[in-house]
């Protein structure tokens, strides 16, 4: 069977998605950071659903060990999913250079690294998908999120032209922008409930749009209306709006 | 906003905690003054509600399976149906479910639920070995059937603690179908006749048509069925239909209901038929439809179910039967079940004898209605399941539950009094 590698495997995210391509029988390759702490999913998912379940040990900031950590997979995976992001606080960001260079090294830079590689084999071997989570803060820059949208629009952009480029060799590549999403990260805020999706419901839209090959997704799906707006809004009024 | 129970009412805000961790939790339970653990959010009423709310769907690992005996070890946030997607397919199936897979193992446990077997298999507490709970000291305790901690926390409403994970035995099944009979009745003389004549299916359940009236009062369809031996495994939860809003309140006026009732009435052959249906269809009619509590509108729903003894049932049920049919308010669903024996738990809801639960949109005047079916029920010795309520007096609730007494000396003793309460349980005072 198939195998997935999946780039940011700690997130809430990440565990359903993980999870809906082991139910669908696919192996998994979880990376992430320390990943030992992924121990109790790997037993969790192999008892649901039988499959293999091998954890890596991955840095998504260190670069130049990107090219080593790919080669090191036993069999070529069949579709890479990036799920890594890091959301610092805007104001922290603000004055924090630290912290703006972690979200852009996070959300833009590191997924690129990998990405590129991936893309390279995946062009020769004329097959694959690959699934970018990125973020409706992408789609236009606010005051709340500016610095995190903007690494994130940098990856949609990136994802884009990917698509435009592998398109020829018929491999699939989509871009996932969720709203609102009840995870750690955003725990302890006041979501509206009706914006706002689950992990799990994130995960089934994500798997069930690259099974049918979509290109884009935005999940909850009201998020592409609200943002068609949000974009199409003049600028001499957006700068003084505060959403 | 808040969360809000299946029943849509009452409506709080509440403060979130989610449980990912013992060491958070122990962190939690330490700070917090007051909260209750929240599942799925399909108990209908108010159990699940206060302004702290920890949120446990977010624990859902499974831990550890024995392929030899089908136990399976899991975290309390786990929902049936994700058990029933890997299990069900590998020949297993669940001893005991309610008529929802949509509710979490912690959930099970705290309702002591039950299912369409109870009269041969009882409570959900049956299939649990042991569970390990944290109490509000911290301290995370391992518990099995017969020690105290037991029988007060199986049907105990998640006032004694927070459930982390559970080991259930899993029932062996060779199909994923049941050989259904569908009896069709036309008095509840009949019904009862019915469900003494096929006593001994292990499935059982029949869905009444309330708003009969005179000598056709208490007729329905009676629903008996078992695990067919075809080998055929092939399961797939289904794709669901959703009700994407609140529909208005009109939408579910008498008028409708009756339809409805009559649709669902008519379409059965008379007399006896077979059938042969699939888990969700026989188990889960109601989760194929997503949300369907919103067609009661934004002003919320409760299920009035109460149980009486055998002896009392006819009659009792006849009298209730009645009194709504008299007022017009009806139900959407109405489900008549036979029970088994009690077990020893403090408040488990079964006892042997029959249930009934019907669904009514909060209305002014419902409440008033309700006491006067409360009054029927304790003058036959009977209860209120507190998983479905949202309104009744802590009079009525302990005539019910004898052993009231025993369970609110534990949650003192045990200092659960102070850190776990629920809208329900203050009203009640449990």
């Amino acid at each position: 069977m198939s195998s997935i590698l999946i780039i940011g495997a700690k997130s809430d995210i990440a565990k359903e998605v993980a999870r809906i391509y082991a139910k669908n029988g696919y192996n998994l390759y979880l990376a992430a950071r320390e990943c030992g702490s992924l121990e109790d999913l790997k037993n969790d998912i192999e008892i649901r659903s039988g499959v293999e379940v091998e954890l890596k040990e991955f840095d998504i900031t260190s670069y130049d060990t990107h090219e080593g950590f790919y080669s090191s997979l036993k069999k070529r995976p069949l579709g890479v999913i990036v799920v890594s992001g890091y959301m610092a606080e805007q104001k922290a960001a603000q004055k924090e250079w630290s912290e703006t260079l972690q979200m852009i090294n996070v959300n833009y830079t590191g997924a690129i690294s990998i990405l590129n590689i991936v893309a390279n084999d995946f062009e020769k071997e004329r097959r694959g998908f690959i699934v970018g989570v990125s973020s409706v803060a992408g789609d236009r820059g606010r005051k709340a999120n500016y610095i995190y949208g903007s690494a994130k629009a940098g990856f949609s952009a990136y994802l884009s032209g990917l698509r435009n480029r592998l398109h020829e060799s018929g491999v699939q590549v989509l871009t996932v922008k969720p709203g609102f999403v009840n995870t750690k990260m955003t725990e302890g805020l006041d979501l509206p409930q009706k914006l706002t999706a689950s992990p799990s419901e994130v995960a089934e839209d994500i798997f069930n749009a690259q099974q049918s090959g979509r290109n884009v997704l935005y999940t909850k799906s009201v998020w592409m209306v609200i943002m068609l707006i949000i974009k199409h809004i003049p600028e001499f009024i957006f700068k003084k709006m505060s959403i | 906003m808040g969360l809000l129970s299946w029943g849509m009412y009452p409506k709080i805000k509440n403060k979130i905690f989610s449980l990912r961790s013992k060491e958070a939790l122990g962190t939690y339970i330490e700070k917090a003054d007051e909260f209750i653990p929240y599942g799925n959010g399909r108990s209908y009423g108010d159990c699940a509600l206060n302004e702290n709310i920890l949120y446990t769907k977010t624990y859902n690992n499974f831990l550890a399976f024995d392929e030899i005996s089908g136990t399976l070890t899991c975290q309390a946030g786990v929902l049936l149906s994700e058990i029933l997607d890997s299990f069900v397919k590998r020949g297993w199936f669940l001893k005991v479910t309610p008529g929802t897979k949509l509710i979490t193992v912690g959930g099970a446990i705290a309702s002591d639920v039950h299912g369409k077997n109870h009269h041969t298999e009882g409570c959900f507490s049956e299939c649990v070995e042991e569970f390990d709970i944290m109490l509000p000291n911290g301290e995370i305790k391992t518990c099995k059937k017969g020690d105290e901690l037991f029988r007060a926390t199986c049907g105990g409403m998640g006032l004694t603690g927070v459930i982390l994970a559970a080991k259930i035995s899993l029932k062996k099944i060779n199909s994923k179908n049941i050989n259904q009979t569908t009896i069709k009745t036309k008095s509840l003389q009949e019904t009862f006749e019915a469900f003494e004549n096929y006593k001994e299916m292990p499935y059982s359940v029949a869905w009444i048509d309330c708003l009969a009236k005179d000598e056709e009062i208490g007729k329905c369809l009676l629903m008996v069925g078992d695990f067919a031996n075809d080998s055929d495994l092939d399961y797939k939860s289904k794709k669901k239909l959703s009700i994407p809003f609140n529909f208005p309140s009109f939408a579910l006026n008498n008028l409708s209901v009756k339809a409805f009732n009559k649709l669902y009435y008519a379409k059965a052959k008379d007399g006896v038929s077979k059938q042969k249906v699939d888990i969700d269809t026989f188990f889960y009619p109601l989760d194929a439809i997503g949300d369907w509590n919103r067609i009661y509108g934004s002003g919320g729903f409760t299920q009035y179910q109460f149980i009486l003894p055998k002896e009392q049932s006819f009659e009792g049920l006849k009298k209730i039967l009645r009194k709504i049919s008299a007022s017009g308010k009806g139900s959407f669903l109405a489900v008549l079940k036979l029970y088994g024996k009690e077990n020893e738990n403090y408040l488990s809801f079964p006892l042997e004898g029959y249930s009934l639960a019907l669904d009514f949109k909060i209305e002014a005047g419902l409440f008033e209605l309700l006491n006067t079916l409360d009054e029927v029920v304790l003058r036959c010795g009977g209860r209120i399941y507190l998983t479905k309520d949202v309104r009744v007096s802590c009079e009525t609730f302990e005539k019910g539950y004898p052993l009231i007494e025993k369970f609110r000396a534990f949650r003192r003793e045990n200092n659960m009094d102070k850190k776990l309460n629920s809208l329900q349980s203050k009203r009640i005072k449990i």
